[in-house]
């Protein structure tokens, strides 16, 4: 199983992007995946987690993750302040290198097609980072789960992410 | 999205729960909202608006409301669903021994979550399992996928007539509402070959008028009584009936009122209910790998109540615990004191975790086993610990 935590604030889509990611890998059969928030208090800005699981058998523990294989920082800050642990690949939205860490500058990647929130950016280079799902399903997850208006925009973002990203 | 043919997508619990209702069929919804059960009445409202719903959905102004207003519908006589949770369950409280003891064979959905105070939107067992006696059949569900396919199963065991008994299905607040997975969500003429039309004679009919809802003397108010508990009893017999022609017709297979993972030659088994019984399943595979005789068996129906099953699947235990998200202060949680019902004296553990959506994590469910092997008795929280007093 492939453990994902995603590390955003309230209004950055991370759910977003953990739900497209669990949508993408499970659009090949015998693929399972589960998604879901931290749940807890809701409010824009305020630090939130949600979590992906990926596997190739079904996913019986609902917990939530405690060793991520990938962690994700939609948010440079929050990489700062919570100390993350050693084990595992960390990607971080930042517009400079970090020690330790992929880092994409997915905010800007947004903010050039006019997209308020770095999640489908940071999508994209998460699929960079793994062996599925490949950046097809991602573009085919956002024409199925995101509104009309919004897929074009946002398949760009990922698709620029996933070839901008320089792997370590 | 919906041409009435089979197929597969990442859904929430709330999501698959809500194709499931639309499978089935029900001529009136009347709901109230509340987290964590808004979207569930947010998707139906949405279905009868674009028309793949032929219903009628009635925002009412409560729960009181909520569950009145079906049981007016139901005896219209015609198939009704309504949903709530929490606070809104136990507002609609009055009504639920009304529907039942009135044989109206309503569906509704309970998105399990804490009761106030304190006040607190998340997930635990509190709300259902403070109603066992209303006369309802209670089910809880493990997954979204389960959660839809027993919006079928529970309409035909409800109105199956040796049943006629209101069914509430129970979904994990959260850790099943919210979390999103793959759903094979099945196709339309499926859904109406299993599930048969809705027919009563338990209905305002002026041709052939009747009494409905009425009162009852100490002479006949037991004999009611009776009926309505050899009904829930007539179930199990319902149930297993339903999940056979589910599995024929569309190739999934249930296990009736429990669900039992390697409890064969169990010493230890961890009785459980509802969406933490897959973790404690993967807890027993550890252990069983480590050489310790672990077992896990998922309480799927609370009513009827699964006292045959258990004593079987129990056969061989040394000890037994309960994890439940529950506590009925000064005694314990509901499920460990109905599970001590079958248990024959032999030592006993109650865990209560998961209260107020605390995540129950896979350190947790190894130390309810390593406390049960080391002899412990009694009821204990989670990260707290036993009472002392």
């Amino acid at each position: 199983m492939l453990e994902i935590v995603w590390h955003g604030r309230g209004g950055q889509g991370a759910f977003t992007a953990a739900r497209l990611l669990g949508a993408a890998y499970t659009l090949r059969e015998g693929r399972c995946a589960l998604a879901f928030p931290s749940f807890g208090p809701e409010r824009r800005g305020a630090p939130m987690r949600a979590f992906t699981k990926l596997d190739e058998r079904p996913i019986a523990a609902r917990s939530e993750t405690e060793r991520a294989d990938i962690t994700v920082y939609l948010d440079a800050t929050l990489y700062v302040e919570s100390a993350p642990r050693a084990d595992g690949v960390v990607l971080v939205n930042a517009s400079g290198p970090i020690l330790g860490a992929v880092t994409v500058d997915a905010g800007a990647l947004a903010g050039e097609l006019g997209i308020p929130t770095p999640n489908t950016a940071m999508l994209g280079a998460l699929a960079a980072l793994l062996a599925a799902p490949a950046l097809d399903e991602i573009e085919r997850a956002i024409d199925l789960y995101m509104p009309p208006r919004l897929r074009a925009r946002n398949k760009e973002a990922a698709r620029a992410a996933f070839h901008g990203i320089s792997l370590p | 999205m919906n041409d009435g043919c089979a197929q597969r997508a990442f859904l929430s619990g709330n999501e698959a729960f809500a194709c499931g209702v639309r499978l089935a069929g029900p001529k009136v919804i009347s709901a109230y909202p509340i987290t964590p059960q808004t979207v569930v009445v947010e998707r139906l409202s949405e279905m009868v608006e674009d028309g793949s719903l032929a219903a009628e959905f009635i925002h009412v102004e409560s729960e009181h409301s909520a569950l009145s207003c079906a049981m007016g519908a139901c005896a219209a006589g015609v198939r009704t669903f309504t949903a709530t949770s929490s606070q809104g369950l136990l507002y609609m409280a009055e009504c639920l021994p009304y529907a039942a003891g009135g044989r109206f064979p309503i569906v509704m959905m309970n998105a399990n979550r804490a009761v106030a105070l304190p006040w607190n939107i998340y997930g635990d067992q509190s709300d259902a399992l403070s109603q066992l006696a209303c006369g309802w059949i209670q089910a809880y569900a493990q997954s979204a996928q389960e959660g839809l396919d027993m919006v079928l199963l529970a309409y035909y065991t409800a109105e199956h007539p040796a049943v006629r008994t209101p069914f509430m299905v129970n979904l994990d607040g959260f850790h099943l509402t919210h979390t999103y997975e793959v759903v094979d969500i099945p196709a339309r003429a499926d859904a109406e070959a299993f599930l048969p039309p809705f027919e009563t004679d338990n209905r305002v009919d002026f041709d052939e008028p009747k009494n409905m809802a009425f009162s009852a003397g100490p002479g006949h108010c037991a004999v009611f009584k009776y009926k309505q508990h050899a009904a829930v009893l007539r179930a199990r017999a319902v149930v297993a009936e339903a999940e056979e022609r589910f599995a024929r017709t569309f190739g999934r297979r249930y296990t009736g009122l429990v669900e039992n993972y390697m409890t064969q030659d169990a010493e230890y088994v961890l009785v459980t209910l509802g969406a933490v019984a897959g973790l404690c399943r993967d807890v027993a595979a550890q252990l069983r790998r480590a050489g310790v005789k672990a077992g896990v068996v998922r309480i799927r129906y609370m009513r009827p109540f699964p006292d045959a099953e258990l004593t079987a699947a129990l056969e061989s235990a040394r000890a037994v615990a309960v994890l439940e998200k529950d506590i009925s202060p000064g005694r314990a949680g509901a499920v460990f004191s109905e599970v001590l019902g079958v248990l024959a004296g032999r030592p006993a553990l109650g865990a209560v975790g998961g209260l107020g959506g605390e995540d129950i994590a896979a350190r947790d469910v190894h130390a309810i086993f390593d406390r049960l092997r080391a002899g412990e008795t009694g009821v204990y929280f989670i990260g707290i610990g036993g009472v002392t007093i």
